[in-house]
């Protein structure tokens, strides 16, 4: 059952998959892993915990990667067999650093994890500063308005990474694949996953191409339709700044905003938004920013790589003109 | 049937605020009730209230419901005490004392605070925010689940709880639109998310907030130690998220900007079609 013990010290990353997908967190968490594994020395090692482990595997061999341990233990996540699971691959690799994500799922086991295995936990790193071996982790505090960077004194930490924050890592790597096998007692578990529910529309809007986010900037409602006709012509994702779903015009399932919930798009076109402090902190690592507000000196614009200032009612319309040649033409 | 309930008084950063050192200057900072936590004990309250009924319904003995709130945080956090107070909370708990207020609280040290009251109150079930919006660890809730010995879910916005106090339907927020469905054995802490439930306001009917006693408790009190409260983490700068951007603007009449912004999406690759 062991591991292989070549591992000690170095980085062990437990990557983050739901429903038959590895979610890109996990090749964010590859590129986390790099840099600490030149701070820590050792080699970076992952884990990939339940589903179809073996096409995973082969999916996270990317460059820097030296092992992949896979672990076929049930379906889906269960934050109890992960813990477990996680412990017992902890045990067996004595890595420096262990790295799991900051999604949803993340934040159901690894504070857990930390604490069983008494290691203290620097949670949401946006990013990682490793002069000298030193470890010093970036995060987000204040609803993202403040940005912090903080020493760890100690080895060996635990740490998670937020979603989007660090680039992917996606050249073909030369990992060995690990089968690692933990005994757990299924029947013995205090928490069963007993299905899911879809609530509206499905839609992981993290990694959207194309998302078109409406702000406060719409005024009404009933102005709603002419986003959602941008979205249709142009095949965007409709998405929504956290004061719109709370008037109930935008289902929260759109929200950008929410907590645990950053977004990555290759473009996000800001749509009345101004920008506050907390939206912001949520989708400025979007690949291609956008923005169409009136107000010049609205804070969207400091992180719009493109700016339209002008009234959306006109310049929305005028964007829909433009695909519904297309649309025509095709 | 008990319910604790560990509420944050958090610090807010008003709009241009300046940087002390490796923090937000504190004379630019509001404090207040943390918002997730707003969401948990509108929860608690109502499962409770459901027990109550229950009872009322069986005219069942013994069927006492209480829901109990702790915080850890200085005097200035008696006020948010007091508005979790007028929300329907029975009593609650506050953890201070110098060596916490000398400490820069981690999820380890909440988690031995907290843990601390949980096993003086032994609830059945414990509820507190994801995260708290001036931290933002979205940590402590589980960690102590787990330093307790007992289940726990994360992120979630419904919860049943059976008559029998067994066990805890939950559904978790996942991304995008996706929720799942577990149960877990009681009892159990769950981190809870906002938009759950529609808080009630504070209510000034009853004895008054202000008759309420606040119970507080130092590290002694708890049977700990400062060593409980050191932290392996030192924070060593602070800055306003650099965000790096230079913005190309659409020039020209509506139709041009227009045309520039379809110009771009096309060469981007993300327009259907």
């Amino acid at each position: 059952m062991s591991a292989g013990a070549d591992a000690e010290g170095g980085v062990l990353a437990v990557v983050d998959h739901r429903r038959g997908e590895l979610r890109d967190v996990s090749f964010e968490m590859v590129t986390a892993g790099r840099s600490l594994v030149d701070a820590v020395g050792g080699e970076l090692h992952l884990a990939v915990v339940a589903g179809d482990v073996e096409r995973f595997a082969e999916m996270l061999d990317v460059e820097g990667v030296d092992a992949v341990h896979t672990v076929a233990d049930g379906e889906e996540f269960n934050h109890d067999v992960y813990a477990t699971t996680v412990e017992a691959l902890y045990a067996d690799l004595e890595p420096e650093v262990l790295v799991m994500p900051g999604s949803v799922n993340g934040l159901d086991y690894a504070p857990a994890v930390a604490n069983r295995l008494d290691l203290p936990l620097a949670s949401g790193a946006v990013a990682l500063s490793t002069d000298g071996g030193d470890v010093e982790v970036t995060r987000r505090i204040y609803r993202s308005k403040l940005e912090v960077t903080v020493a760890v004194e100690e080895t060996p930490f635990a740490l998670t990474v937020r979603d989007g924050a660090f680039p992917v890592t996606d050249n073909t790597g030369e990992a060995e694949i690990r089968p690692f096998e933990v005994a757990v007692d299924e029947s013995a578990l205090g928490s069963r996953v007993l299905g899911f529910e879809e609530v509206g529309e499905a839609i992981d809007v993290t990694y959207a191409d194309l998302l078109i986010a409406v702000g406060r900037g719409i005024g009404s409602e009933e102005n709603l339709e002419l986003v959602e006709r941008l979205a249709e012509v142009t095949g965007g994702t409709l998405v929504a700044s956290r004061p719109v779903v709370d008037s109930g015009w935008v289902e929260r399932s759109r929200q950008v905003g929410q907590s645990g919930q950053y977004v990555r798009p290759t473009v996000y076109l800001a749509v009345g938004i101004s920008g506050a402090a907390q939206h912001v902190g949520q989708m400025e690592n979007s690949e291609t920013v956008v923005a169409i507000d009136r107000d010049p000196s609205a804070p969207i614009f400091d992180v719009a790589d493109y700016g339209v200032v002008g009234d959306l009612f006109e310049v929305v319309p005028a964007l829909v003109e433009q695909f519904e040649g297309d649309e025509t033409d095709a | 049937m008990k319910v604790l309930v560990a509420v944050k008084e958090v610090a807010e950063a008003t709009d241009g605020f300046e940087i002390d050192g490796v923090d937000i200057d504190r004379r630019h900072l509001a404090y207040g009730l943390n918002e997730w936590d707003e969401y948990a004990v509108e929860t608690g309250v109502r499962v409770a209230e459901q027990f109550d009924d229950a009872a009322d319904d069986a005219d069942a003995a013994g069927a006492d419901t209480e829901v109990v709130s702790v915080t850890i945080g200085p005097e200035r956090a008696e006020e948010t005490v007091r508005t979790v107070l007028a929300k329907g909370v029975d009593r609650a708990i506050r953890v201070w004392d110098d060596d916490i207020a000398a400490a820069e609280l981690d999820v380890a040290a909440k988690t031995r605070l907290l843990a601390a009251v949980a096993a003086e109150e032994e609830p059945d079930l414990i509820l507190t925010g994801v995260q708290a919006s001036d931290d933002e660890f979205g940590a402590t809730g589980v960690s102590l689940a787990d330093e307790l010995g007992v289940e726990w879910a994360a992120v979630v916005n419904r919860v049943e709880v059976d008559d029998a106090l067994a066990r805890a339907r939950v559904h978790r927020e996942l991304e995008g639109g996706v929720e799942e469905l577990s149960e877990v054995d009681l009892p159990a802490v769950l981190t809870v998310q906002v938009g759950s439930t529609d808080p009630r306001a504070a209510s000034p009917i009853g004895d008054g907030p202000d008759a309420e006693p606040i119970e507080r408790r130092g590290l002694a009190d708890l049977g700990l130690d400062a060593g409980a409260v050191e932290s392996p983490f030192r924070r060593t700068g602070a800055s306003v998220p650099d965000r790096g951007v230079s913005t190309t603007y659409f020039d020209g009449d509506t139709d041009e900007r227009a045309a520039g912004v379809a110009d771009l999406l096309r060469d981007e690759g993300v327009v259907d079609g």
